[in-house]
């Protein structure tokens, strides 16, 4: 009774024509036409509500796809690029890295525990259903500013939510990192990076294979939440994005501990033909899509899907994003085999459809055909846009601004301790002490360095892992922006002794349909491309979110950069602290007058503009060569990458990791010394080692054409810079690290 | 070893268990010595000559941390297994389960900080007579991890005065540097018998100095030793 009653109160497919309903669900009249067109008839209330998830910007990618074939996506190494759940790396012996990064922000803006709680399980899902263990979690955040209350309330429950989920599977959270500026107040960034190992041999694909064979349905009942979230993710969050919070899901990682554990062992057994998660659009995309990969159909029988409520309609299982659900095709004889598995780990398994020769997606309720649609139209057909670009105004306005125009710093001291208390280049051990890092016990730098370093059980090998993305270069000059994006994380994963192999990225940018912000989308597209094809790293899949507006416009553009490294030997791991006193400083690359988009703007003057620092590839590749072979041949005591704060907050993070011990640096330089110590000119790298090792090591960068100088030596337990023979910096270790641990924690007492 | 009889290891493994692989890893490393999962619907351990209880979100930690797996089939065997005074050690979630089963007094509570807290943490050994800890020194200061939202000891005050009476209490956090609000700066507790200890850090998380530390080494290494003198064997070094 109740489902007829709630069926009843759906439309017809007369009055979702006659009324426009379809607009409400994003759908354009021209697509609702298109739709029409495929079906030869006007689309049920099922019908619409699955193209029109099938179509969002989320699923469909059709206003990104232009740009995302700018990409290179293969190489030698890689197994799979981008299509499938995640991309597949090459790592020798038989063995690969599986990794991926997906935004969960606007979740994440309404109801933010569960929000980002989420986004872990999601991404971890896209890792296992790949048939990989995952080994590691990364996250990148942005906030607005921490003076704003709910600001504060944000991060700390997207903190607490990452925690949650991440801490309760047991997979550590091992990297990442957190931005704050105003941008991103009102539209926070929760972009969530899982890191998964497996043998070749074991790779899966979301295919539907088999025409007879079963569907089955695995993880908790469908309920009701999560309802159009593709949809709510492909729009701008206004005013009443707070009434679509019950489009929100709700994360039980409990459960997909369960569901991850079952499924690897059934991937183990060798019976999986084709397995899929549930992400957005739920069981709409996954049936579509195993589908469509496979070139088949699939009939469902919606009455068979385990229901969390009762009188729940076709409608809203279809479009349901309730959490831990997977999707898999086995043979039928194989089914006792598969049932045996997931009844010992306790998971719900169910029956609930079957692969067909006819191409198109059935969905039957109680034996009646409630849905019938053309799977090629639902994954293949979305038109795709070229959206209108225009450079705006403000990109002129910058380039002609003279970032020296504010008067030079007085104190460098108390300028670097500012510094070092600002929100973005403080200590994030207030957020990454709320996270199990080390569970799985292979975690060999933890947070807090250039990159995070992971082991390989078994074998001599890690995995190095970071991400990375400076939004406001990529907003003062999106093309520059994107190249350093993609170079500053590969310089980190370099940093810490592993060659970078690939890249996922995640487009976050502000709404796609106006012709500024696709021009920001384009330009930092090509920039990315232009580094990751100079660096050899490929990118092997990822994710776009738009959309990213409030009240007060568009946020930075920040599209993420997640990389991961191969570390040889573990022998090679290595960290940002200084080791030894009496150690050589040296500083390589050149440092010019470069503070546009800098820390020392934002924090001294509270402005963001001017042009970012330059990037040459050739440049940026050949350091990282040099500093790789230096590394691997054992010259190298630390590495750090010098990035927001320039090379005075570079020398400070060594000193503070290094347990405190201090360093006296002296500069030779023509620039103004404010400018000296907080330029953020880009391919440059702060490296100390044993003074027997010094000489060899700056004959190496001398022959490969690495810009290098000793400026100083590790030791005592103060920092010490001297520019020009005069005093710059002179500060006991103790009390910057005291500035830099604190200024997080007090905000959020 | 001269034909000496190998010492057997379980590590039990509940629904949302997370650090029974690293115990695993941690005994074959450590000390090489036969280990075994066995999962909780197992009724019997009389195989074996220590048992790991490990740490993780047993059943999601709902109800309570470890309030569900203390109704789990294999805890019966459990309780037999400490009765005859086989070595079991809890960790985290594990010291969690066997206060739940009444194997150790006391309760964790929430942290004070009402935060999940991972990092390193300073240990003193404060009973090295037991056969967990035989291969440290008195009030040694070693650095082991810890990975807990709920690892605040509490127990009232005539069970903390037992405690003391009876040197159960093996290890504490470095003073000025609780990291949960625990009574008594208590990280580690043992039975009066000496045979089960439960504690929130992590020994099987520092075995390497790949890991940050290797100062959990030796818990592994009492274990062997104690068993092996116990059975008359000889003993490894330290």
């Amino acid at each position: 009774m109740a489902q007829q009653l709630s069926a009843a109160k759906e439309p017809n497919a007369e009055q979702i024509a006659e009324q426009k309903l379809y607009k409400q669900m994003g759908v354009t009249d021209d697509e609702y036409a298109r739709i029409c067109g495929f079906l030869g008839r006007k689309p049920n209330y099922v019908e619409i509500g699955v193209f029109s998830v099938m179509w969002s910007e989320h699923c469909s990618y059709k206003n990104s796809k232009p740009v995302l074939r700018r990409f290179p996506t293969t190489g030698p190494r890689v197994l799979m690029g981008p299509g499938e759940g995640a991309g597949v790396v090459d790592i020798g012996d038989n063995q690969a890295v599986v990794f991926k990064i997906e935004s969960h922000n606007h979740p994440s803006a309404i109801e933010p525990y569960q929000g980002a709680a989420t986004g872990v399980g999601g991404i971890i899902r896209d890792i296992f259903s790949m048939g990989a263990r995952p080994v590691a979690l990364l996250n990148s955040l942005r906030f607005g500013r921490l003076e704003n209350d709910r600001v504060r309330y944000l991060f700390e429950h997207v903190v607490s939510g990452i925690a949650g989920y991440g801490n309760c599977i047991g997979i550590p959270t091992v990297a990442g990192e957190v931005m704050f500026d105003e941008s991103y107040e009102g539209n926070p960034l929760v972009n969530a990076m899982c890191v998964g190992l497996i043998d070749h041999d074991k790779i899966q694909k979301g295919v539907a294979k088999g025409v007879g064979n079963p569907v089955f349905y695995v993880g908790p009942a469908t309920g009701r939440d999560g309802i159009h979230g593709a949809t709510f993710a492909s729009e701008e969050l206004t005013a009443e994005s707070e009434a679509k919070r019950p489009a929100v899901q709700v994360g039980d990682p409990f459960m997909e501990k369960l569901v991850m554990e079952a499924c690897l062992e059934l991937i183990d057994s060798g019976i999986v033909l084709g397995i899929q998660d549930m992400g957005a659009a739920g069981l709409t995309c996954s049936s579509a899509e195993m589908a469509s990969k496979a070139g088949n159909g699939i009939e469902l029988y919606l009455d068979r899907v385990p229901q969390r409520e009762e009188g729940m309609t076709p409608y809203e299982m279809m479009l349901s994003e309730s959490q831990e659900r997977m999707l898999y095709v086995i043979r039928p004889e194989h089914e006792a085999q598969a049932r045996a598995i997931f009844d010992r780990w306790g998971v719900i398994c169910a029956k609930v459809g079957k692969v067909t020769d006819d191409g198109r997606l059935k969905l039957f309720h109680h034996g009646e055909l409630v849905g019938d649609m053309p799977v090629g139209a639902l994954v293949d057909e979305c038109p795709v846009y070229n959206p209108a670009s225009q450079e705006p105004a403000y990109y002129r306005e910058n380039a002609a601004i003279d970032t020296l125009r504010y008067p030079e710093a007085a104190n460098l001291t108390e300028t670097l301790r500012r510094i070092l208390a600002s929100p973005t280049v403080a200590s994030k051990e207030w957020v990454y002490n709320q996270y199990d890092s080390m569970v799985r016990t292979e975690t060999f730098v933890r947070p807090g360095s250039d990159a995070a370093v992971v082991g390989v059980p078994g074998t001599r090998k890690a995995l190095a892992m970071t991400t990375d993305c400076n939004g406001r270069y990529v907003y003062l000059d999106p093309a520059v922006g994107g190249r350093i994006a993609v170079s500053e994380a590969a310089r980190n994963i370099v940093c810490s002794g592993a060659l970078p192999l690939a890249v996922t990225d995640n487009l976050n940018f502000g709404s796609p349909e106006k012709p500024d912000i696709f021009w920001q989308l384009e330009q930092a597209t090509e920039g990315m491309a232009e580094a990751c094809r100079a660096l050899e790293t490929p990118v092997i899949g990822g994710n776009v979110s738009l959309y990213n507006e409030n009240a007060k416009g568009a946020i930075y553009p920040t599209p993420v950069v997640g990389m991961v490294g191969l570390v040889e030997d573990v022998d090679h791991i290595t960290t940002q602290g200084f080791k030894a006193e009496g150690d050589i400083v040296l500083l390589l690359g050149d440092t010019k007058a470069e503070l546009g988009g800098s820390e020392l703007q934002y924090v001294l003057h509270g402005v963001t503009e001017g042009r970012p620092p330059e990037l040459d590839l050739a440049v940026e590749r050949a350091l990282q060569q040099a500093v790789l072979e230096a590394i691997r041949g054992g010259l190298v005591a630390s590495a750090h990458d010098l990035s927001e704060g320039g090379l005075a907050v570079a020398l400070a993070e060594s000193c503070i990791s290094g347990g405190g011990i201090g360093a006296s640096v002296a500069l030779e330089t023509e620039l103004r010394p404010d400018v000296a110590l907080f330029s953020e000119s880009q391919s440059r790298i702060l490296l100390s080692a044993r003074p027997d090792k010094a000489d060899a090591l700056q004959e190496l960068l001398a022959a490969r054409g690495v810009p290098c100088r000793a400026i100083g030596t590790v030791g005592g337990s103060e920092l010490r810079i001297t520019v020009n023979g005069k005093e710059g910096v002179r500060s006991d270790v103790a009390q910057l690290e005291k500035a830099w641990k604190e200024a997080i924690p007090c905000y959020m007492k | 070893m001269k034909g000496d009889r190998v010492m057997k290891f379980a590590v039990l493994v509940f629904p949302g268990s997370n650090c029974d692989i690293d115990c695993y890893k941690a005994v074959e490393s450590t000390i090489g010595q036969p280990v075994d999962y066995v999962w909780q619907t197992s009724t019997d351990l009389s195989a074996y000559d220590a048992i790991l209880v490990p740490g993780g979100f047993s059943y999601g930690d709902y109800l309570r941390c470890g309030a569900i797996a203390q109704f789990a089939p294999v805890m019966g065997a459990l309780k037999q297994a400490a009765e005859d005074g086989k070595y079991i050690l809890g960790i985290c979630n594990g010291f969690q389960i066997l206060t739940e089963a009444r194997l150790l007094p006391g309760a964790l509570l929430r942290n004070k900080a009402l935060k999940f807290r991972c990092h390193s943490a300073k240990l003193r050994v404060v009973n090295n007579e037991t056969p967990f800890t035989r291969d440290y020194a008195e009030n040694e200061l070693i650095d082991i991890p810890i990975a807990h939202g709920e690892g605040n000891y509490y127990c009232d005050e005539a069970t903390l005065k037992e405690l003391q009476a009876n040197r159960q209490i093996v290890f504490r956090y470095e003073a000025g540097n609780n990291p949960n609000g625990s009574v008594d700066d208590i990280a580690g507790i043992c039975n009066r018998a000496g045979n089960v200890v439960g504690m929130m850090p992590h020994p099987e998380r520092a075995v390497h100095e790949l890991l940050g530390s290797a100062d959990g080494k030796r818990m592994f290494t009492s274990i062997l030793n104690a068993w092996r003198e116990r059975s008359g064997a000889a003993v490894i070094g330290g």
